[in-house]
């Protein structure tokens, strides 16, 4: 048995009863921190709150050499936990599939993610939201203008658009990053870069920080440590209007 | 020192004036007496005193040429030279005549115009005077022919004078059946060469004489006097009558082209825009005042000012300070900081130099030998200089002290923007550095520089062979997923036809070219209209060819696709050594919708390994450097030279008489000829004359190839057997 169990989205204690009861029971706890990550509990200390030794996998473990875990997994029940929620933004409906091609079962336990949590921070509706996409920090020969191409089209329709902020490693896209890059990409495009934007960061803890703005407000803002994400809207109803004066200081 | 001044001065003047100018070298098998003939004219030339001329090999800076009696860098010096009432300014780059220099060659061909072909009275034409002259050539670079040591053929061979005059002449038809072989458009447009409109000298470089038919109508020395005053041993009198300089410079000045007149020809050939741009238009027309275009031919490195870089001003004209961009960098401004001209190993600052002439500037900091410099934000880079001869030999490099390791890699990557012939491969995890070269003399050289000039004390592993891969056959559509599956290449691989191979080679297709005039090209050569429309990269002599149609994201994507290419490329399944002449066609692609999950860590590996394992399918082959070899020997010595070349797994492909020796022509794999040297003197008490010339790659026969490919494996710890396409390829 392959479990795919979400974390949700700041620390450890996001994770759903049912999931946490999955773990306990697993007899091998596996963890990836290259798709997202918890920010307010270290891996150590989710493995003590879990009660359980936890492996962590880079990239390459899950995707080039799974072999090892998936034989397991065919006698045992293997648990692999991702931050929020394990299918959004994540590349594993691979290796589901591959699991499955092997006669081995597998579900998923589902957690918190960003793509809902920015509904109820920013009171955009999610009826409202087109294609999401992710801002890469660009490499040599690679600067990808797809993210702002997937941000008009979604204008043009009239559909908000979320945007997450890469991860690599120890670093973590800021709001004031993701912003460099659409301004680099509309200028690439000859494009007009759009007049909202709302920057969220931290959500799922205590003190979510949620603030909207021009592109020179949001880059002159300090939105304090990571995860951040952006939303672009399209025009808003009165309702999200109004909830973006009160909660996100429009 | 005065002299030197006025002749700056002299210089100088001339500069502005591009009708005045020629840009020349002077080319040469090893040992015909190029650097002896380059020393001359500068004594003609007020630069050094006359007697020192010939001993003292002023172009030879380096301690090590000196000491080899070799040239082994190309050197420049400019110099002033009248004729028929008028002052002419000559920019002279001396060049290599080993063929382990080759490069060099190839890019004093580029800032120069016309060139001096030096072949040796006795010897004629050898290997490597054919290969300088396919150099130039290729570049439009207009010959004149020096017959260099005809007191030899008097004074040694005991020649009479018909004898002479017949041999003269059999030197003349040789190298003119070479041009005419090259190219017979110049030919028949006035390249041939002809010693009675004077585009022929002879005469001696060591004794400072030559005699031309329009100089012996000023001097009255004609081959009477010469074959006297010789049997006479007076030549101290043919040098005061008929001086070399004077012959040699009036020949440059009457026959060889100036700028403005070079570059309507040679800047299509050396230029793939559209001339209908500014800067097409200034370089055609050689312009002071239009746009710089500069293109970089030599790198050297100068203890007080750093890093100097020489090369052909096109069009525009050079100053201090003015800011220019290096094309292919990142577009950061390089702001001049000394411009001046080279006499010899000396530097000398000027104002300004304008559009025509040789140029020697620092503060270029991005710029490397083959650099295309403007002062437009964007232009089309000049055509890359392509090397004849290809690197055939490493040597692994390690700092003998650990304390050494950076300063080591810090000097490998500047002996790698020296000298493009080089290549170095810096692996600083293990700290085993590869520099691969022309040949085993070549790298001897460089490693001795790094001990000599750069103070690093390092271990060299014994040279090794470099070979190339390739396919003989077909293969596809064969799939490679990135790592994360989302992202699906399919490619078709296949040989490269070989009349498409040599229009790479031939530097007649390029990918600065405008895309229909290259579409044309292809198809013309039999290439299927479909293809010819999809080429969207060359690498060495590998294509490109994205044959898909309208696929989302695939134009931002490219750049990682070809980037997996080149990997495939720099080394392929069978050994991991450089691929050739192998067509990839990409034929179709999935992508991930999201930008992050299609990164260069999932893609490059993806269509790398597609195209390694299509390319087992395909029939991967193994390639080895071939090496021509020529020996002149004395008749009675022809079986033991024979059995030196046809022991080595080598060929005999021609046996002539010359005189009373024999010239053997063979050729024989580079792997054999290890220690051909010591063999060949000792086989033949050391009275063989021998040369060699790359000869390209041939097919490595089946019985060796699993041995050779294991070996490779095994010294790059690769794992020790037999690839198999399932190592690259998910079922």
């Amino acid at each position: 048995m392959l479990t795919f169990i979400g974390l949700g989205l700041y620390d450890w204690n996001d994770i759903s009863v049912k999931g946490l009861e999955e773990v306990r029971k697993a007899d091998l706890v596996l963890m990836e921190i290259y798709t997202s990550r918890l920010m307010g509990s270290s891996p150590l200390q989710i493995g003590e709150r879990f009660g359980r030794e936890i492996l962590l996998l880079s990239r390459e473990e899950i995707e080039e050499h799974p072999e090892w875990f998936l034989s397991r997994a065919v006698r045992e029940t293997v648990v692999l936990l991702s931050a929020g929620d394990p299918m959004v933004s994540t590349t594993h409906a691979d290796l589901r599939l591959r699991a499955a091609s092997r006669g081995i079962e597998t579900r998923i336990i589902h957690g918190a993610s960003i793509s809902s949590a920015v509904c109820g921070l920013t009171g955009l509706q999610n009826y409202r939201f087109g294609k999401s996409c992710s801002i890469p920090f660009p490499a040599p020969r690679w600067s990808p203008n797809t993210p702002m191409e997937t941000i008009l089209q979604n204008l043009s329709r009239d559909l908000h658009t979320l945007v997450y902020m890469d991860i690599q490693g120890k670093r973590c896209m800021t709001v004031r990053e993701g912003l460099e890059q659409i301004g680099r990409m509309s200028e690439a495009m000859e494009a007009p870069v759009p007049e909202l934007f709302v920057g969220v960061a931290r959500a799922g803890s205590d003190r979510p920080v949620v603030r909207a703005g021009s592109l020179q407000d949001l880059v002159a803002f300090d939105f304090g440590p990571p995860l951040h994400a952006l939303v672009v809207p399209a025009s808003l109803h009165p309702i999200e209007r109004e909830y973006l004066e009160v909660f996100a200081g429009l | 020192m005065a002299r030197a001044a006025k002749i700056v001065e002299r210089v100088t003047a001339l500069m502005d004036k591009p009708d005045r100018i020629r840009n020349i070298g002077i080319v040469a098998h090893i040992d015909h007496g190029k650097t002896t003939l380059s020393d001359n004219l500068l004594a003609g030339a007020g630069m050094i005193s006359e007697e020192l001329a010939g001993k003292q090999l002023f172009m030879d800076s380096d301690e090590e040429e000196q000491a080899r009696g070799i040239t082994i860098d190309a050197s420049n010096v400019s110099m002033v030279h009248d004729y028929e009432g008028g002052s002419y300014l000559i920019n002279m780059i001396d060049t290599p005549g080993h063929v382990d220099f080759g490069g060099d060659v190839t890019r004093a061909m580029r800032a120069v115009d016309g060139a001096v072909v030096v072949v040796d009275a006795v010897e004629g034409p050898m290997p490597q005077t054919e290969t300088v002259l396919r150099q130039a050539l290729k570049e439009q670079v207009k010959p004149v022919l020096f017959i260099n040591k005809v007191d030899r053929l008097i004074n040694e061979l005991k020649v009479d004078e018909m004898e002479m005059q017949i041999r003269l002449g059999k030197v003349i038809d040789k190298v003119n059946k070479l041009i005419r072989g090259m190219n017979e458009d110049l030919y028949n447009q006035g390249w041939r060469l002809d010693p009675k409109n004077g585009s022929v000298a002879f005469g001696s470089a060591l004794y400072k004489w030559a005699v031309s038919v329009p100089f012996m109508k000023k001097s009255g020395v004609s081959f009477k006097e010469v074959f006297q005053k010789c049997r006479e041993g007076d030549m101290k009198w043919l040098a005061k009558s008929s001086p070399l300089y004077a012959v040699i410079l009036d020949m440059v000045v009457k026959h060889l082209p100036n700028p403005i007149e070079a570059q309507k020809r040679r800047i299509g050939v050396i230029w793939k825009g559209d001339k209908e741009t500014p800067e097409g238009k200034a370089m055609m027309n050689c312009d002071p005042n239009g746009p710089i275009t500069f293109m970089i031919t030599d790198i050297s490195f100068d203890p007080h000012a750093g890093e100097v870089a020489t090369g052909r001003l096109f069009s525009g004209s050079l100053k201090r300070g003015m800011e220019l961009f290096v094309m292919g960098t990142a577009g950061k401004v390089n702001r001049l900081q000394q411009v001046g001209i080279f006499m010899g190993s000396e530097r000398v600052e000027v104002e300004q130099i304008p559009a025509g002439n040789i140029a020697a500037v620092t503060g270029l900091r991005d710029a490397i030998v083959g650099s295309t410099v403007t002062n437009l934000k964007e232009m089309t880079p000049f055509e890359s200089l392509k090397h004849y001869s290809e690197p055939v030999m490493t040597v692994a490099v390690e700092a003998k002290n650990m304390a050494d390791l950076p300063k080591l890699v810090e000097v490998l990557r500047q002996v790698g923007k020296e000298d493009p012939t080089v290549k170095v491969t810096i692996n600083e995890e293990t700290g085993e550095h590869l520099i691969s070269g022309m040949g085993e003399l070549h790298l001897e050289i460089i490693t001795h520089r790094i001990k000599r000039d750069k103070h690093v004390e390092i271990v060299t592993s014994p040279p090794i062979v470099v070979y190339r891969e390739t396919v003989s056959g077909s293969a596809g559509p064969v799939e490679g997923k990135s790592p994360n599956r989302h992202n699906r290449f399919y490619f078709e691989i296949s040989p490269l036809e070989p009349a498409i191979v040599d229009l790479i080679r031939g530097d007649r297709i390029s990918m600065n070219m405008m895309e229909l005039e290259r579409r044309n090209i292809l198809i013309a050569a039999g290439m299927e209209k479909e293809e010819a429309k999809g080429v969207r990269d060359m690498f060495g002599t590998n294509l490109f060819i994205d044959m898909t149609k309208g696929i989302q994201y695939l134009s931002e994507t490219m750049e990682l696709i070809l980037e997996g290419f080149h990997e495939a490329m720099e080394g392929g399944p069978l050994a991991d050594e450089p691929v050739m002449n192998v067509k990839v066609k990409l034929v179709d692609v999935k992508l991930h919708e999201d930008a992050i999950h299609r990164g260069p860590a999932q893609v490059i590996p993806a269509v790398r390994a597609a195209i390694k394992g299509g390319m087992l399918l395909a029939g991967a082959t193994l390639l080895e450097p071939i090496q021509k070899i020529q020996i002149n020997i004395p008749a009675e010595q022809m079986g033991n030279a024979t059995s030196q070349i046809q022991g080595r797994r080598g060929q005999i492909l021609d046996i002539a008489s010359e005189g009373d020796s024999i010239v053997v022509v063979g050729k024989a794999p580079v792997a054999e000829l290890f220690g051909f040297a010591g063999d060949l003197r000792s086989a033949t008490e050391g009275r063989a004359m021998w040369s060699t010339e790359f000869a390209g790659f041939e097919l490595i026969p089946s019985s060796l190839a699993k041995e050779v490919i294991l070996a490779i494996r095994k010294r790059k710890g690769l794992k020790h057997e037999m690839p198999r396409p399932d190592d690259y390829l998910e079922r």
